[in-house]
């Protein structure tokens, strides 16, 4: 089952579905580091919220699609995650650390605009704002 | 007693057969759905380990009553190469496989028993249970 990935200006969306096995979770790491190339997005979505359950695989190829996009030059931010599964993933003792979160996409949004903005005034722009830039100043 | 449900485990989609078919059993059985969701992640983990140590096997649900309680038994068996030292296999950080070294350690603290035998180079079996009170 492949995540389908939607581009939003200079940000990449995945939306997973359903339940991902652990190739199409690999399959999901390739294809966002490759698309932060060909879209130069600045910035990654990953939205959890239809995921049953986060094991040890799924969290560390989450982990691992954040740091090797930051490499690609693009931050990553996983939203969605479930109040069920927040809490299996802390007894699990999985945490994401060094991985940001936010609690939906709305909330994931805001806070790639202001790492983009943070971005621009640390003169590391120009931050192009794409045709489906939500503007919220 | 209703009949055992098996799922066979030789590939990465029959971990995720096997955690949506505990969780389908704990929700028929009328666990909250934070159960669920701990009794899927800890046999995600199971199916997982049984797949990097021993390339197949298989899990085993049931549910079992106790008085005024109900519990969901989950055993994970293969007959792969055991576990040399079960003491060390549980504790945290601890991993064979180059993995995070959660898969025993995370398994147990979600559920309420868990219980490991191995013999080396005979297999292992996990068996370990959730609980819930049944109301009176």
């Amino acid at each position: 089952m492949e995540v389908p990935i939607l581009t939003q200006g200079q940000y990449l969306i995945a939306s997973i579905q359903s339940a991902l096995t652990d190739a199409d979770l690999s399959q999901l790491r390739e294809a966002l580091i490759e698309r932060v190339g060909r879209f130069r997005a600045r910035g990654v979505i990953v939205d959890v919220t239809a995921l049953d359950v986060m094991d040890s695989f799924a969290v560390r190829t989450l982990r691992d699609i954040a740091h090797m996009a930051r490499l690609r030059g693009a931050e990553t931010v996983i939203v969605g995650i479930q109040p069920e599964v927040a809490f299996a993933m802390v007894q699990l003792g999985l945490t994401l650390k060094g991985v940001a979160t936010a609690l939906d996409l709305e909330e994931g949004l805001t806070f790639l605009d202001g790492v983009a903005r943070e971005r621009v005034e640390r003169g590391q722009g120009p931050f192009d704002r794409g045709p489906g830039h939500r503007d919220r100043a | 007693m209703p009949d055992e449900l098996l799922v066979p485990i030789a590939s990465d989609v029959d971990v995720v057969t096997a955690r949506q078919q505990g969780r389908s059993v704990a929700a028929n059985a009328g666990f909250s759905s934070g159960d669920q969701t701990v009794i899927a992640a800890a046999i995600s983990e199971l199916a997982r380990n049984i797949l990097m140590y021993a390339r197949r096997g298989e899990i085993a649900l049931n549910l079992i009553t106790n008085g005024d309680r109900q519990g969901v038994v989950i055993v994970a068996r293969d007959q792969g190469p055991g576990i040399p030292d079960v003491a060390r296999a549980l504790q945290d950080g601890y991993s064979t496989s180059g993995g995070l070294g959660l898969g025993l350690p995370g398994a147990r603290r979600l559920m309420d028993e868990f219980d490991v035998s191995s013999v080396v180079g005979k297999g292992t079996t996990v068996t370990m249970k959730k609980w819930r009170q049944l109301a009176s």
